[in-house]
């Protein structure tokens, strides 16, 4: 079959890896440079920690490159999986969870040498996992332990009021001075408001940019998959705080802009849209390639969309787009207390994943629509997920809600980050068979 | 007594519906967890009554719930789409575990559409919970009023508050029977009264467990109670077949902690400085549920606080299957136990429970915690 689009490699690949590599590089690092190194999830407010000289191990990435280990080095991945199912923790739990506290039961990084001493853990619990999580590695460690309550905002269709909203970003900053104080009270250093405010800038920079660049996959065709798409946004829920990955998002966007308008595909056969929905099986992102072969490109998700924030919904067009980050609607940071307020006000209202985990129902339902209507989508492609409830909530409404609105969806039960869980042939065979129904035959 | 309480557990509908006869120009508002404020509701003349499931095998969720969520949230969905509670005004409930809130959001979708969502704290450790929930408290008194039409006065409050406080108070003088040796009612008999009671109003309610505390904690009948004593800790629990099989062999299960026992009624509204200020600092402050307890443990003292004052000999603990809230803790909880020699069973439920299996299961522990003679 004759390809439809010209296509080209991405210019920012290494560029890419060399920001993740510092990031590890950065860890390693920290107790020789004399900086903290902090534990706790990706999608709390890391930014919290950057007003001291910092490291911080999030948990989730460090949980899906333990999956990663399930081919590279099957009897590491063992010991560490039953690690943590010998010390009782049952396996429905949440995948990156167990998988980082097998690495910590025993004591072994996967990258290296004894699993990193940690100062504190400072966690956020948006969902049922996250807090419960670090206060487990906080009693495994005897290390202190901070976790702040994120009560999300309900989908703006819900009428919530703006009393209740209010209410909800005070909560939110309030916690954020308490969580200063108590970083500051424990480990005696001085907490750098400039930096915090710089790290808070930032990370609403590097949200709303990769927003940008998720827009941009509206075009046709695609210039990105969403392969290549969790490549980079990782980066965001690595380092969002850091200048670097503003930079490089800024970069990629320009690069992604300019592929649109010089209709650059990531498929050259691009012939049917799809989206999926809740996180990869991380060690499995052949299913991308498999679609790819079917002349499919999978676009992206509400989930690697937004996981970090930076969409903002719009009641005169009833739809989401890349958030305006308070620079650009003229608002100065000049206090600590404005940025913890800018940065709450950023979670509750641009945070639509973390949002979700709590909230499905109709809110849910709308977003996933208006994803699919905005980036054409033809088909569906959904992670049933059993390592993680959070992103799996109201999944199964969201297929009836597609089927309803006449999008083929095929499902397939798995998990992000446990192998065990994961049958590839068997989900390679349901994606044959759903594309027979689509009217596809393979390209190559 | 207590088969006033058995009947309404075996007739939750029928009672809900009488209930509607005699008050047709009030509300029935369903709820999904044990952190729903209900003083609130009922001063809004709403009578709140708790959603269980039915233990039947079901197959209608399938296409609105993974299958990866817990048994009893799809159990709890399930009576729902199946019309079961067709005569619900709204639903209810407030900032809860995954679980019930995907069940929540799929019956909102399908069943009963009015709904309120009340932003429950779930870090209660934080002193900002508090003035939080007293806040939200007020907004959810406008909404109410925005629903019913009526505006929450002091006094309605007030007569709220006072009537499930003694609801409360009548369950503690219960439980606190059950420290006795022997202990004067079954587990059984005390689920059918907790679980009961979450089905109705209290003031039904409150008769009944009067009559239950002058007449039936002090029946003849009741001294001949066996000597193993136990204790259940867990999620939420009304599974009466398991009490019953525990309970024939020479064993009473004398007090609990899980979501529609004790930590239900545990603590009571304290007037001061306002009322719903009472009110909330009563649920900030009220036995913890797992989801909550973070980051010191402040669960686990209670726990053991509650094994020790009523004279527990070993602990069965129960675990809804795929409840992450319970499986955090699973770990951290059964060490403690040990460490505090406290023998434990661990058991993993469904919707059905697995009578035979568990009865060996069962009986093990109990020759274990007796030291039983083999031969």
């Amino acid at each position: 079959m004759e390809k439809k689009y010209k296509t080209t490699p991405l210019k920012l690949w290494d560029k890419a890896k060399e920001i993740r590599m510092n990031v590890y590089k950065e860890i390693a690092e920290a107790k020789e440079q004399g900086k903290l190194l902090i534990g706790g999830g990706a999608e709390g407010l890391i930014a919290l920690a950057t007003g001291f000289d910092h490291a911080f191990l999030v948990g989730e990435p460090y949980g899906a490159s333990v999956a990663f280990l399930y081919k590279e080095n099957p009897a590491f991945y063992q010991q560490i999986v039953e690690a943590c199912d010998h010390a009782g923790y049952p396996r429905d739990l949440c995948s990156y969870m167990r998988n980082y506290l097998g690495s910590l039961l025993l004591d072994k990084y996967i990258f290296g040498g004894p699993f990193p001493k940690l100062d504190f853990c400072l966690q956020a619990g948006f969902c049922d996992t996250h807090s419960k999580w670090y206060q487990i590695v906080s009693e495994i460690r005897g290390i202190p332990y901070f976790s702040l309550d994120l009560l999300p905002f309900d989908w703006e269709i819900s009428g919530e009021s703006e009393k209740t909203k209010q209410l909800k970003r005070e909560y939110i900053t309030k916690q954020i001075h308490e969580a200063i104080e108590w970083m500051v009270k424990t480990t005696g250093r001085r907490f750098d408001d400039e930096k915090f405010i710089e790290g808070v800038t930032n990370e609403f920079e590097s949200t709303s940019l990769w927003a940008k660049v998720c827009a941009a996959n509206r075009a046709i065709p695609a210039p990105l998959d969403e392969k290549t798409m969790l490549s980079f946004y990782v980066l965001a829920v690595l380092a969002r705080p850091k200048k670097e990955v503003v930079d490089f998002y800024r970069e990629l966007l320009a690069e992604v802009e300019e592929r649109v308008a010089n209709q650059i595909a990531a498929n050259p056969y691009e012939r049917c849209r799809f989206i999926s929905d809740s996180q990869p099986p991380w060690f499995g992102l052949d299913l991308f390639r498999v679609l790819e072969s079917y002349g499919v490109v999978s676009l992206g998700a509400h989930y690697t969309f937004a996981l970090s924030g930076g969409w903002e919904y719009s009641s005169e067009e009833e739809t989401w787009n890349p958030a305006r980050t308070p620079q650009e609607r003229g608002i100065e940071l000049k206090t600590r207390d404005d940025a913890a307020r800018a940065l709450a006000d950023w979670w509750l209202t641009t945070g639509t994943v973390c949002r979700g985990v709590r909230h499905s129902g109709a809110g849910k339902i709308k977003r996933v629509m208006d994803i699919v209507d905005k980036w054409h989508v033809d088909a569906a492609l959904i992670h049933l997920n059993r390592g993680c409830e959070g992103t799996a909530l109201g999944q199964m409404d969201i297929v009836q809600a597609l089927l309803k609105a006449g999008i083929p969806t095929m499902t397939f039960e798995g998990n992000h980050a446990d192998p065990r869980e994961y049958d590839e042939g068997r989900t390679f065979a349901r994606i044959e068979s759903f594309m027979e129904t689509l009217g596809l035959k393979k390209i190559y | 007594m207590i088969k006033d309480f058995k009947e309404v557990y075996e007739n939750r509908h029928e009672y809900a519906k009488d209930w509607r006869k005699k008050y047709p120009d009030r509300k029935i508002v369903g709820y999904m967890c044990s952190y729903v404020p209900e003083e609130m509701f009922y001063a809004g003349g709403a009578l709140p009554v708790r959603i269980l499931g039915s233990h039947e095998p079901q197959n209608v969720t399938e296409p609105y719930i993974f299958g990866m969520y817990c048994p009893f949230s799809r159990d709890v969905l399930a009576q729902g789409l199946l019309g079961r509670y067709d005569y619900l005004d709204a639903v209810t409930t407030a900032y809860p575990c995954m679980h019930l809130g995907q069940a929540f959001d799929s019956w909102t979708l399908h069943v009963t559409p009015k709904y309120f969502y009340v932003d429950m704290p779930n870090k209660v450790q934080t002193p900002h919970a508090l003035p939080f929930l007293i806040g939200r408290l007020e907004e959810l008194k406008r909404e109410l009023k925005d629903w019913t039409g009526k505006e929450i006065s002091d006094e309605d409050l007030k007569a709220s508050i006072d009537l499930y406080n003694e609801n409360r108070s009548l369950l503690r003088q219960i439980y606190e029977a059950r420290k006795s040796v022997p202990c004067p009612i079954t587990g059984t008999e005390a689920m059918y009264i907790t679980t009961g009671n979450l089905l109705m109003d209290k003031q039904d309610a409150n008769p009944l467990l009067k009559e239950v505390i002058e007449k039936e904690l002090s029946r003849p009948a009741a001294k001949d109670r066996s000597p193993t004593r136990l204790m259940i800790v867990g999620s939420e629990n009304d599974d009466i077949k398991f009490m019953e099989m525990v309970e024939q062999f020479d064993a009473v299960i004398v007090v609990d902690d899980h979501c529609t026992g004790s930590r239900y009624f545990w603590n009571q509204v304290k007037l001061g400085n306002g009322l719903i200020e009472a009110v909330a600092r009563r649920y900030v402050e009220r036995p913890v549920c797992p989801q909550r307890d973070y980051p010191e443990r402040q669960r686990l003292p209670h726990v053991l606080n509650l094994a020790k004052n009523w004279n527990v000999d070993g602990v069965i603990v129960i675990q809804q299957k795929f409840c992450d809230p319970h499986e955090f803790d699973k770990v951290a909880l059964l060490k403690f136990f040990e460490s505090n020699n406290l023998p434990t069973l661990y058991l993993e439920f469904d919707v059905t429970v697995p009578v035979g299996q568990f009865k060996i299961r069962v009986e093990a522990f109990l020759e274990k915690l007796r030291e039983d003679e083999l031969w």
